[in-house]
């Protein structure tokens, strides 16, 4: 009785493994043993931010291409990529470390809400409904899209603002938050040394008279920084001024010069030689990660912006 | 200042007014008629195993959702309180208190809100409790307390007098059954909602009035049932009893009308349904003519319930301009 | 037994406060904002400038391209601007203001209130003057009319089907307008039958009007192929596909263009518009609109220069009622919510709705019970509960594979949600995802 079931089992068993080891010869798929290595050394987060689907199909795509050159892991960056250039044996190209920047700065203060929205709290879905809840058609809309869109949990709607901040030690800049923003706002900026930047924090288009009621914050292409800046990095197009990052040298003239303070600067030590009396009050709450140029006096915004334009608003 | 008021969303602007406490107290009230059947035939032991069965159920969706799932808890959406009835009229009326609440226990704890809650959950609350009980304790679920035409509204509850249902005497081989017209309001052994056939025609017919459910699962179930037994009855008499016997006995309209049509677990279109209801049908009556249980309906139910999402994957609904 | 279409639908509440109120023209405002794009393609381009003078139906800016309108001026005055402004779309786009000065019209148009039947232009003619008054779909989806009566080759049109639907709850305007201008419409409609060559016209009305359809019918029996069709009321009827299967029995397939069966479908606005256009030598620079709400104190049916701010239309109607929660451009189930009631009217402005603050707000929403009413509902035979866990998880193979794209966001199944689940806002965001993958796979 134990011999039969023994036997019977045991020639079970042996029929499977033969049938498994045939179909494991037969099927066998012959990979690249190097694909494995170079996922070993990738962080695996599956983020997307190479542009392919994820670890592995990068890993892949690094052992066909013939060199590395355009194949970034955002998220290991260079030491990442020197990794996966020793094991392929090509050469690593460097690449500039980079970090996403929310273009935005219409607080709640700054921006007056107009009406209410009463949707599905998603920035596609209002934006591709209206403009948004405040006069500003351009602004970030608050509702989140990018922090779903964040792997890293390095972006967040800061409650008192309504605005998306980057935290920019976890930031991997794998730019899901530039493709979830359906306003065009998020941008991979270069970090820069000891992570200062300077840049536009808005993307408002519409005329500075305009703009200016809907957001007293917003850049309202007046052209002073272009015209301040030494290094020609700034351009002023469709009424928004923007920092060319390649050229800029850091010199914070232009954020200097800003009516309305919508040149952000990060990072950068306090001046010393700030007038005191009209830029302390905003400051100081962020002043630990940012040193940004408090709200201006609205009488010298006003005194920028075209007059003529100014009445016709009031007009209307 | 009035604009600033404005609400902005994107349409339709206008809402049904349906909603989903709604649906859940429509189905409740089509489940009077055939509590007061209970409530007549069984008297205080029906009282007592609704009562508890729907307090416990309610309680233990309360407490679920305030301490482990932390979120605002739904009870009133009547979700939880239909578990405890449909859960109550699927068992005995002579059933110990503490067996009903581990049943409550677990067709909320387990069959519900282990998935998320209303909306999520894969089986049927109530039948997942149901099985779950007949299989633990299958002594106490299966004896009936024996029904007494004369006396209306009987004070007995654990300690009334036990008898047989009619599946299971068929299934035993007996001979002498109740007839059709105790059959149809009522007056036979059973679980305590399952009895009285007329009584569920009544709130199956109120559910098609307030546009709860469609007629296709039960109308579809029972004629499976029905053409299925009726085939086997034509083949051999003496083995397998006529149809009419098998569409009224046991918990076949409970569970055409009121579990197997439960939105959560039947398919989302009227094709799918067909399926499922075609599929619930044969699986009872081969469990019924062939299998040791005597009753099949609850199995049936639940297997079905697990194939549903299948069936929604790859039935879809008529879609316009396809021939 | 009544026709019908034959997929879902849905009852809502009708609300039509303002039936039978007469028409009433709403005198110009001071000021008119014309916008650019009051119709679907290409932006118009602006023809005028800045201190220009104009006159009542001067063009004012002219076709962007072959899907698109021309715009003609709706009072006489000065060109203040051409400036970007706020409009329907709840963004700010170009738009052209005039100062209005007196009421001075164009020497062409004839202005007399008789009926002019005859017409002895060739179906090239007719289409041409269509385009030349800048006529655009005027039930809502503004879709360029010139273009709609010249079937891409290879297709011949059988029947024209004027839709006289109105399903819409609230709106009257079409309702209305048939029975001041009945004449006036089916003498449109013998012009359209002429323009796209066919002989059987079918005008759709459904049987909550039975005033017009009895006043409809006894005028088409003097207008040979006319014929006026009772249909039973039914949401969304008036969507092209369902009102072409209600009419005809026929489907239009999945990504096909009406035409496909045989049939052009026309707002009956639309006809009116193409009658004074080409009769009466009138561009399109007025239309009626209904303004309504449960609120508002007299609700009205006005006659109404576009580029007028609807501001100034709540005003004729009585005043924007206290807890007015929500102003819509459109009836309840499609129109759109607007920002602001300075927002000027445009050509395919069918309704201003107001709604109470208690309207206004949606219920919170739940997790789908998977009851199926929204499947039951969908006019397009969808599975809308799918559509939007598609659309929420980014699973853009299952959505088009479950065809989004045939989506006519009627808003039937968030109408029907007894979990109250936004489907429609979601699957909105999947379909135009769809679309664009399509595209971008069919230009490759």
């Amino acid at each position: 009785m134990i011999l039969i079931a023994v036997i019977s089992l045991g020639a079970i068993g042996i029929v499977g493994a033969l049938l498994l080891y045939g179909a494991s010869k037969k099927f066998e798929v012959h990979e690249d043993p190097r694909i494995g290595q170079v996922q070993e050394a990738l962080p695996g987060a599956n983020c997307g931010g190479c542009g392919y689907a994820g670890c592995a199909g990068f890993a892949g795509a690094c052992v066909k291409a013939e060199s590395l050159d355009g194949m970034l892991c955002p998220v290991g960056g260079a030491p990442v990529m020197a990794k996966i250039a020793s094991i392929l044996g090509k050469e690593a190209t460097a690449a500039e470390p980079k970090v996403a920047v929310v273009r935005c700065n219409g607080t709640c203060q700054a921006r007056p809400r107009t009406n209410t929205y009463d949707g599905v709290k998603s920035c596609t879905i209002a934006s591709s409904l209206y403009g948004g809840e405040t006069g500003c058609t351009f602004g970030c809309l608050g509702y989140g899209d990018c922090v779903k869109a964040c792997n890293f949990d390095a972006i967040h709607i800061n409650p008192e603002t309504g605005i998306a901040e980057v935290d920019e030690e976890k930031c991997t800049a794998c730019g899901a938050c530039v493709k979830a923003c359906p306003k065009g706002i998020i941008e991979l900026r270069k970090k820069g040394p000891k992570s200062r930047r300077i840049y536009v924090c808005c993307v408002n288009k519409d005329k500075g008279a305009v703009a200016r009621k809907a957001c007293s914050n917003a850049c309202i292409g007046c052209g002073k920084c272009a015209k301040e800046c030494p290094f020609g990095a700034i351009t002023v197009e469709n009424n928004v001024a923007y920092i060319d990052y390649t050229k800029c040298r850091m010199c914070r003239k232009c954020v200097a010069v800003c009516p309305t303070g919508a040149i952000h600067e990060l990072n950068f030590p306090p001046r010393k030689e700030q007038p005191a009396e009209s830029k302390a009050p905003l400051a100081e709450s962020k002043a630990q990660t940012e040193t940004k140029l408090p709200t201006h006096q609205p009488e010298a915004a006003q005194e920028t912006t075209s007059p003529i334009e100014v009445k016709e608003e009031i007009k209307k | 200042m009035m604009e600033n008021s404005l609400y902005v969303s994107p349409s339709p602007h206008i809402h049904g007014g349906d909603s989903i406490s709604r649906n859940m107290y429509g189905v409740l009230i089509a489940l009077i008629p055939a509590f007061l059947v209970s409530l007549y035939y069984f008297g205080l032991g029906a009282l007592i195993v609704t009562l508890v069965s729907v307090v416990s159920c309610v309680l233990f969706e309360y407490l679920i959702q305030k301490f482990i799932m932390k979120k605002e808890p739904t009870i009133t959406d009547g979700s939880a309180m239909l578990t405890g009835v449909l859960l109550a009229f699927n068992l005995p009326s002579n059933l110990p208190v503490w067996i009903i609440i581990l049943g409550a226990l677990f067709a909320i704890g387990v069959a519900k809100m282990s998935f998320g809650g209303l909306g999520n959950n894969i089986v049927n609350p109530a039948l997942a409790g149901r099985v779950f009980l007949l299989i633990s304790f299958p002594a106490q679920m299966t004896t009936w307390p024996l029904v007494d035409a004369t006396s209306a509204f009987p004070l007995t509850y654990t300690d009334a007098e036990t008898g047989a249902t009619v599946l299971s005497l068929l299934n035993e081989g007996v001979k002498e059954l109740p007839s059709y017209t105790s059959m149809l309001i009522g007056c036979h052994g059973g679980s305590l909602g399952e009895v009285s056939a007329i009584a569920l025609l009544l709130g199956f017919a109120y559910m098609l009035w307030k546009k709860i459910i469609t007629w296709h699962i039960p109308v579809v179930m029972i004629a499976t049932v029905f053409v299925f037994t009726g085939i086997m009855h034509l083949v051999n008499p003496e083995a397998y009893a006529s149809p009419f016997l098998h569409i009224l006995s046991g918990g076949l309209m409970l569970g055409a009308i009121f579990m197997a049509t439960d939105y959560v677990t039947s398919p989302m279109t009227k094709k799918g349904m067909v399926i499922y209801a075609v599929g619930i049908g044969l699986l009872t009556s081969i469990i019924r003519l062939f299998g040791s249980y005597p009753e099949g309906v609850s199995f049936a139910i639940l297997i079905m319930n697990l194939l549903t999402p299948l069936i929604n994957m790859y039935v879809k609904p008529k879609h316009f301009g396809e021939k | 037994m009544l026709r019908t279409f034959r997929i879902g639908g849905i009852h809502p509440p009708e609300n039509k406060l303002s039936a039978g109120k007469k028409i009433t023209a709403i005198a110009a405002p001071k000021q008119v904002i014309i916008p650019l794009s009051q119709h679907i393609g290409a932006p118009a381009q602006a023809l005028v400038k800045k201190g220009d003078v104009v006159k009542v139906g001067t063009l004012l800016a002219k076709a962007g391209g072959f899907v698109s309108a021309n715009i003609h001026s709706s009072v006489s005055g000065k060109v203040n601007k051409i400036d970007n402004a706020l409009d329907t779309s709840g963004y700010r786009r170009p738009a052209i203001y005039i100062d209005v000065e007196g009421d001075e019209w164009e020497e062409s148009i004839d202005r007399s209130e008789t009926l002019v039947k005859e017409c002895n232009l060739s179906s090239k003619e007719i289409i041409d003057k269509i385009a030349e008054a800048g006529i655009v779909g005027m039930g809502g989806a503004t879709f360029p009319t010139q273009v709609k009566l010249m079937p891409p080759p290879g297709n011949k049109a059988e029947i024209l089907i004027i839709n006289a639907v109105e399903c819409e709850p609230y709106l009257t305007a079409d309702h209305e307008l048939m029975m001041e201008k009945g004449e006036q419409i089916l003498v449109g409609v013998t012009l359209l039958m002429k323009a796209a060559n066919v002989n059987k016209a079918v005008i759709g009305i459904e049987n909550n009007k039975p005033d017009a359809i009895a006043h409809m019918t006894k005028l088409a029996s003097s207008y040979p192929g006319v014929e006026v069709m009772p249909l039973k009321v039914k949401y969304p009827q008036g969507g092209e596909k369902q009102l072409i299967d209600a009419v005809t029995a026929r489907q239009v397939k999945s990504g096909a263009l009406p035409i496909s069966v045989g049939a052009i479908v026309q707002n009956v606005g639309t006809v009116y518009a193409v009658y004074e256009a080409v009769q009466k030598n009138k561009p399109l620079f007025e239309r009626v609109v209904t303004v309504t709400g449960k609120a508002v104190k007299n609700p009205s049916n006005f006659l109404v220069r576009i580029g007028t701010p609807i501001s100034t239309l709540i005003e004729a109607a009585g005043g924007i009622p206290e807890n007015t929660g929500k102003i819509i451009g459109g009836g309840p189930m499609m129109g759109k919510a607007l920002i602001s009631a300075e927002v000027p009217v445009g050509k395919g402005s069918s309704g201003v709705l107001l709604m109470t603050k208690e309207e206004s707000v949606r219920k919170p929403m739940h997790d789908c019970i998977r009851c199926a009413k929204c499947v039951s509902v969908c006019p397009m035979g969808l599975n809308p509960a799918f559509l939007m866990r598609s659309t929420v998880y980014q699973n853009w193979e299952m959505a088009e594979a479950d065809h989004i794209q045939d989506c006519i966001e009627c808003g039937s199944c968030s109408f029907t949600c007894p979990a109250n689940r936004p489907l429609l806002d979601q699957i909105r965001v999947g379909k135009a995802k769809v679309m664009g993958i399509i595209r971008s796979r069919k230009s490759k």
